[in-house]
């Protein structure tokens, strides 16, 4: 059982709560209609899937239903934060102990990082 | 190797059975092979029986790194079936199905394979319609299938609560009865042997640590035991091909999830079929030693822990507890997860990449196990002739660049 702490709500909460929905910092091709194949396919269908480190979006469906980010460890499941939409992780697949500077990247860049890009 | 039957039973006994020969050998790994097969589950060890057996390749290694079978195929719960919607999913898992039916005779090993029969249940008008809409699709298929009312499922399960007032009143089911199940780990073990009897090479504990590319072209593997050469590769790792992709640097639309299945205390025997419940997340069967074997929907969050959350069990069991009262007090006594690769279309992929020689066998999800036979067979047949099977064609990943996927979210549900 997790306990997550939700950003909005600041407490922890129980799993119950929420739920999981997927990938985070998956950026929406600006142009769709622009797009090849291979993109849109890549857009809808494939994820990051690492051993390690994954930046993940979750809703907290009977609290305050807002969605947030959580980076959590896919082997030990460990929650290392949870940061508010449009905030960027600390903790990413380069800075294993926290501390990338990944805030203060342009957005842009960030989705850029490995273990952050889409 | 050596044949098993009543009559070597009784010989044995004679030498109080200390005389079997060992089901296969534990070879020194050779500096190159025709083909490779990464990953020693139940659809590895398929598909390198097969490509000894019917396709003349005997140079075959399987590279497992840690023990047969210690994934999924000994982590499911067992469920046979081919009642899926699509033409392409109804020959892949029908082509499996009639390869158990045999599979014992064939591997002279006793799989247990049980056609028992299996239960889909309905719970809303919309899970009758679609059920109706399956059976009619597998019967154009030539695969059996019946619809039944709430009176046909309380016939052939009288401890169901079947009645109006059901927390999860069954309107219906379909029914299969040529489904049913088999024991996972004679599977593994049943093709292990086999397929060392025709000269394959079984390598445990050699973990594959990365793939030898030149000019697109596979030339091997490297390992914790050395490097291994082969122009041919094909990785059947489950939970882990996202890895083992990613070394070849290639990426697969798969997710890798917990999911759990428990078993509980051995009772007298009363559930003879296979029930499952999309709706609810619940399935159940009850082993010949007498434990009920129950199984559960994934964990909703990517996960490579092997174990799964317990929130799942508890819904799972209210699950199964109201559609069988009479399993309120039955104490359960392991529960245990494997890490299942889902694919955005609930259907596997078996195709070529962009590495010339190299292929990959995954995406099963959570419905494997009742495919080993079948995906080995038509994944034999693409690495021998180096041209995918026609079986096996319409799951290339090149569908999710094209559009052409096979949508079986409703017969896959969550089951198996």
């Amino acid at each position: 059982m997790f306990n997550i702490h939700c950003p909005y709500c600041g407490e922890l909460r129980e799993e119950e709560e929420f739920h999981p929905k997927g990938q985070a910092h998956i950026a929406r091709p600006a142009d769709p209609a622009a797009c090849t194949d291979e993109e849109w396919g890549d857009y809808l269908f494939f994820r990051d899937n690492p051993r390690g480190i994954h930046h993940e979006l979750w809703v907290h469906a009977v609290g305050c239903r807002k969605f947030f980010n959580i980076t959590r460890h896919t082997v030990s499941y460990e929650i290392l934060e949870t940061y508010k939409m449009g905030e960027q992780p600390s903790f990413t697949a380069e800075y294993p102990q926290g501390g990338s500077d990944a805030a203060a990247m342009h957005p842009a860049q960030v989705a850029q990082q490995a273990g952050v890009h889409a | 190797m050596q044949r098993y039957s009543g009559f070597g039973l009784v010989k044995h006994a004679l030498s109080h059975h200390e005389n079997w020969q060992r089901q296969w050998r534990n070879p020194v790994p050779k500096k190159q092979y025709d083909v490779i097969i990464v990953g020693g589950g139940g659809h590895g060890l398929a598909t390198a029986y097969y490509l000894a057996k019917e396709f003349g390749v005997k140079n075959v290694a399987v590279i497992e790194k840690g023990w047969l079978g210690g994934g999924n195929t000994a982590r499911n719960t067992t469920i046979v079936r081919s009642n899926y919607l699509w033409d392409e999913a109804a020959a892949l898992y029908e082509h499996s199905m009639k390869l158990w039916e045999g599979l014992s005779q064939d591997l002279n090993y006793n799989v247990m394979f049980s056609q028992r029969g299996v239960l889909n249940l309905g719970h809303t008008l919309q899970d009758m319609r679609d059920i109706q809409r399956r059976v009619n699709a597998n019967r154009l298929n030539g695969i059996d299938g019946e619809v039944l009312d709430a009176k046909g499922v309380q016939a052939l399960v009288p401890i169901m609560d079947c009645s109006k007032n059901a927390r999860y009143p069954v309107l219906g089911a379909s029914w299969q009865p040529r489904a049913g199940v088999a024991r996972h780990d004679a599977v593994a073990w049943g093709f292990a042997r086999a397929a060392d009897a025709h000269g394959v090479d079984i390598l445990q504990q050699t973990e594959v640590t990365g793939f030898k590319i030149r000019d697109g072209q596979i030339h091997g593997v490297h390992t914790n035991r050395g490097d291994i050469e082969a122009k041919t590769v094909g990785c059947v790792t489950a939970g882990n091909s996202g890895v083992l992709a990613k070394m070849a640097g290639i990426k697969l639309p798969l997710e890798s999830h917990p999911l759990q299945a428990l078993v509980s205390e051995p009772i007298k025997p009363v559930l003879d079929t296979v029930v499952m419940s999309n709706h609810v997340h619940g399935y159940i069967s009850q082993s010949d030693k007498g434990d009920l074997v129950i199984g559960a929907g994934i964990d909703g969050y990517n996960g490579y822990g092997q174990r799964g959350s317990y929130p799942t069990i508890e819904h799972t069991l209210q699950a199964i507890v109201e559609m069988f009262p009479i399993f309120s007090r039955v104490r359960m006594n392991r529960q245990w997860g494997g890490i299942v690769d889902t694919c955005p279309d609930a259907c596997p992929i078996l195709s070529k990449t962009r590495v010339k020689g190299l292929y990959f066998n995954c995406g099963w999800g959570t419905g494997g196990f009742k495919a080993t036979p079948g995906s080995g067979h038509v994944f034999a047949a693409s690495l021998a002739k180096g041209e995918m099977h026609s079986i096996a064609a319409p799951f290339s990943i090149d569908r999710f660049h094209t559009g052409a996927l096979v949508d079986e979210h409703g017969a896959a549900g969550v089951a198996h």
